[in-house]
């Protein structure tokens, strides 16, 4: 019986976590290219609602959450042509990016407020999902938090286990040098970015199409931002992403239940807390592990224009 | 004009056998500068090839060109008299073109073999990159850690890293850019036997430089660039350093002089047992520095980069402060907790290592970056107002004593030429007549005519009076310059021994840090 309830717990926690470890991978890998890309709130917005509008549209959760993804994708291209094609300033653009994302999202879901959606189908085996204790939490998940998940694990063996994350880093740390080694460094960047905007597209999916499941303007309600936070407190790894995001999670979960008991707290207070506990646990792992070098990726937010 | 250019940029027929590598007819223009005009460059194998020229004369630009990473505006590279095209550093490399970069193409926060892996031509997989890093090591004598991060890494390491990573492709030429300006004499000799054996091999060499006497010892020909002209080939051996400087530079250049009978005064700059913790993680601390400069004088602080020579500097200008006020002295007086203006009031004055972004601002103009350091020890303000017209006036002073060369009436200090630049940074300080002047790398990648300048005009400052620090990693320059010498090592400083009195290899020794080759003091 406890056994179900905190299972029921994980699952939640597990829920309310899988859109920042998505947002926050993607913004993980661009930086890791050298890229900052401020416009993640925007690009998972848009992601939201182009999701939702799809979804109501041709009744296909996958083609919401793949219009989500492209969503997100196509505002990264955008941003990539500005910032890598045209140099333009990271902080800038992706700040103008996230106003434009907010804008097209309030557009597209406007005929699609307060409509509400069944939620994306959930995992079920027979049997496996059963089992007492552990079966929803392992067995009875949604696509999105396995795909987050499996995420985690590719990013990681991208980043440091293949020559193409190898270059990656590189550019990251050096754009100037890996340039002179005759390395590709627009491409790669550029590519980064994209990956970045859809991930950012496909949190922003899990929200709208699993996660609510409606569509509200705002309704990202700053996880973007959190995302970009997690990434630099979690110094640019993929599993201390995770492991801020499902303490980000955690910590949404029990101020819900805070508030529900009546704890005499103002309610805005509790709401704050998951942003509190997420900044202090990541600063408190931040500080301390420096031994040398830099712990960002050394070029982060430099554009680069090769001569030719 | 058209068929001359088309007929000067195809293959001529040479004496001799067919060139490794050929450059012919090289053009390369940016916007309206032309920086290479019409280049001629034949590489044979088994040689090593010297290009010389000062700073600005195109080398960089000719060398990139080789290595893929510019395309020539005009004219062709050939490879045993083929015609090829070099579009990326890919393609280079597998013509057998490797580069070792003078600013290390390296990046800092990857591993040794990382950063190898990058070039590598297949997928690396860690253990058999390690192996053959390790081999190389012991063939060559150029000993790896492969699990290290480059920022870790001393410049002799790094360039090592640059080396193996080359030669890792077996290459048929390399291209070595100024390869000895960050290395120590110790680490200079171990990197000459490697380049001739790398000769003895059949590869080919280009050795780019400003060494004349590196290039007199291991070149047999070599190419002089002037303006982006070859405006000479020649036996370096045939040649004396003085003819060669004098070829790179369209005139003879000015010997420097001692102007003798500048009498030693009184102690103007002195450091007291100074002791500061390191700053960060890269840094050095500093133990114990004591050192006395008189009027007069000029002491050179010897040393390998990173042995705490940019904490010393800081120390000495006040961008660090000491937390005894008495541990730095200038014309008797504690100013040890004093910041730079406090001290530059107080006649002192500092010209730092880093041209750019340290000693002047590069997007800013040069009577903007007169009135960077000058502010206090000129009349530059008036009731905390500026006075452009003062500071132009002030820059033009410095432009025309020091002879410095620019586009423009005022233009952005990062506009100008490294050696033209650091003329105005010195001059800027020079001009204040100070009373003490402490200066870090004076002509570090600075071309000889520049450098002979401002050499000649920290000699002729020191006959006036003043008390001059110069802290050099050139030992040329500071037995040129100084009347006596002291070595930076971890941190701690030797006793200072007269220039006359020492030579340049116990020098040598005390910058590697074996202290039992200090000469012998008389005791």
């Amino acid at each position: 019986m406890t056994l179900d309830i905190v299972q029921m717990v994980l699952v939640t926690v597990l829920a309310a976590a899988t859109p920042l470890i998505l947002a926050g991978l993607g913004e993980l890998v661009a930086e890791r290219s050298g890229v900052l890309n401020l416009g993640v709130e925007g690009m998972m917005i848009f992601g939201a609602a182009v999701s939702f509008a799809l979804a109501m549209q041709t009744g296909s959760t996958l083609l919401g959450a793949l219009g989500g993804a492209g969503a997100g994708l196509g505002l990264a291209a955008l941003f990539g042509l500005l910032t890598v094609g045209l140099a333009a300033n990271q902080v800038a653009s992706g700040l103008s990016l996230t106003i434009l994302g907010l804008g097209l999202s309030g557009l597209v879901g406007a005929n699609y407020v307060g409509i509400k959606r069944d939620p994306a189908p959930h995992l079920a085996i027979p049997g496996l999902t059963d089992l007492p204790g552990i079966g929803r939490l392992l067995f009875g998940q949604d696509a999105f938090v396995y795909t987050a998940v499996a995420l985690v694990a590719a990013v990681s063996w991208f980043l440091w286990r293949t020559r193409a994350g190898l270059t990656l880093r590189a550019i990251g740390d050096d754009p100037v040098a890996t340039h002179a080694l005759g390395l590709k460094v627009r491409r790669v960047r550029f590519l980064s970015v994209l990956f970045g905007g859809a991930c950012a597209g496909l949190g922003g999916a899990y929200l709208a199409l699993a996660y609510t499941p409606f569509w509200s303007p705002g309704m990202t309600a700053g996880r973007g931002w959190i995302a970009l936070a997690l990434v630099v407190f979690a110094s640019w790894r993929p599993l201390r992403v995770a492991a801020g995001a499902l303490l980000f999670g955690g910590a949404t979960v029990l101020q819900l239940h805070a508030q529900a008991a009546g704890l005499g707290l103002p309610g805005q207070l509790l709401s704050a807390l998951p942003y509190l506990a997420t900044i202090l646990a990541l600063v408190l792992l931040s500080l301390g592990r420096r031994q040398g070098g830099s712990l960002a990726p050394a070029a982060l937010g430099r554009v680069f224009t090769p001569s030719r | 004009m058209e068929a001359a250019r088309s007929a000067s940029a195809s293959p001529r027929p040479q004496a001799g056998p067919t060139p490794l590598f050929g450059a012919y007819g090289i053009v390369k223009r940016f916007g309206g500068f032309t920086a290479n005009d019409g280049v001629d460059l034949e590489i044979r194998a088994g040689e090593i090839h010297a290009l010389l020229g000062e700073n600005g004369a195109g080398k960089s630009t000719l060398m990139k060109i080789l290595y893929g990473l510019l395309e020539p505006t005009e004219g062709v590279v050939t490879h045993q008299g083929d015609i090829v095209q070099l579009p990326n550093p890919d393609a280079a490399r597998r013509l057998g073109i490797g580069m070792v970069f003078q600013h290390f193409s390296l990046c800092e926060n990857l591993t040794v073999a990382e950063n190898i892996a990058l070039v590598m031509p297949r997928d690396f997989s860690g253990r058999a990159l390690a192996d053959r890093i390790a081999k190389l090591g012991i063939d060559y004598g150029l000993h790896l850690e492969p699990d290290r991060p480059v920022w870790s890494l001393s410049a002799g390491e790094r360039q090592r890293i640059e080396i193996v990573r080359c030669l890792l492709q077996d290459p048929k030429l390399v291209i070595l850019d100024e390869p000895t300006s960050v290395l120590t004499p110790g680490e200079a000799e171990v990197l000459f036997s490697v380049l001739e054996r790398l000769r003895a091999e059949g590869r080919a060499l280009l050795y780019i430089s400003h060494r004349l006497d590196e290039v007199r010892r291991l070149c047999v020909r070599a190419t002089i660039l002037r303006a982006g002209k070859v405006v000479s080939a020649c036996n370096p051996r045939e040649e004396t350093a003085r003819s060669l400087a004098a070829m790179m530079v369209g005139s003879a250049v000015r010997e420097v002089t001692v102007r003798g009978g500048g009498a030693v005064g009184r102690e103007r700059l002195a450091l007291d047992r100074l002791a500061l913790p390191a700053p960060g993680l890269h840094a050095t601390a500093l133990r114990d520095v004591s050192l006395s400069v008189a009027g007069g004088e000029i002491l050179g602080i010897a040393g390998i980069a990173g042995n705490g020579q940019a904490e010393l500097f800081a120390a000495l200008s006040g961008e660090v402060r000491a937390a005894d006020p008495a541990s730095v002295r200038l014309d008797g007086a504690p100013v040890g907790d004093l910041g730079i203006t406090a001290r530059r009031r107080l006649g002192a004055a500092f010209v730092p290592e880093e041209r750019n972004g340290h000693a002047a601002a590069p997007a800013m103009s040069l009577s903007e970056n007169a009135l960077l350091s000058r502010h206090s020890t000129a009349p530059l303000t008036r009731f905390g107002l500026l006075r452009p017209g003062a500071a132009r006036a002030l820059a033009q002073r410095v432009i025309t004593a020091f002879d410095v060369r620019k586009a423009g009436p005022d233009p952005a200090a990062g506009t100008l030429s490294g050696g033209n630049l650091q003329k105005f940074v010195v001059g800027r300080e020079i001009l204040a007549e100070p009373g003490t002047l402490v200066i870090n790398q004076p002509t570090w990648g600075v071309d000889a005519a520049a450098a002979a300048h401002i050499r000649q005009a920290v000699i002729d400052l020191a006959a006036r009076g003043t008390a001059i620090l110069v802290i050099s990693q050139d030992l040329d320059e500071l037995f040129e310059l100084a009347g006596s010498i002291a070595v930076l090592h971890d941190g701690t400083l030797s006793a200072a021994v007269p220039a006359a009195e020492t030579t340049r290899e116990a020098i040598g020794l005390l910058m590697g840090g074996s202290s039992d080759a200090a000469p012998a003091p008389a005791h």
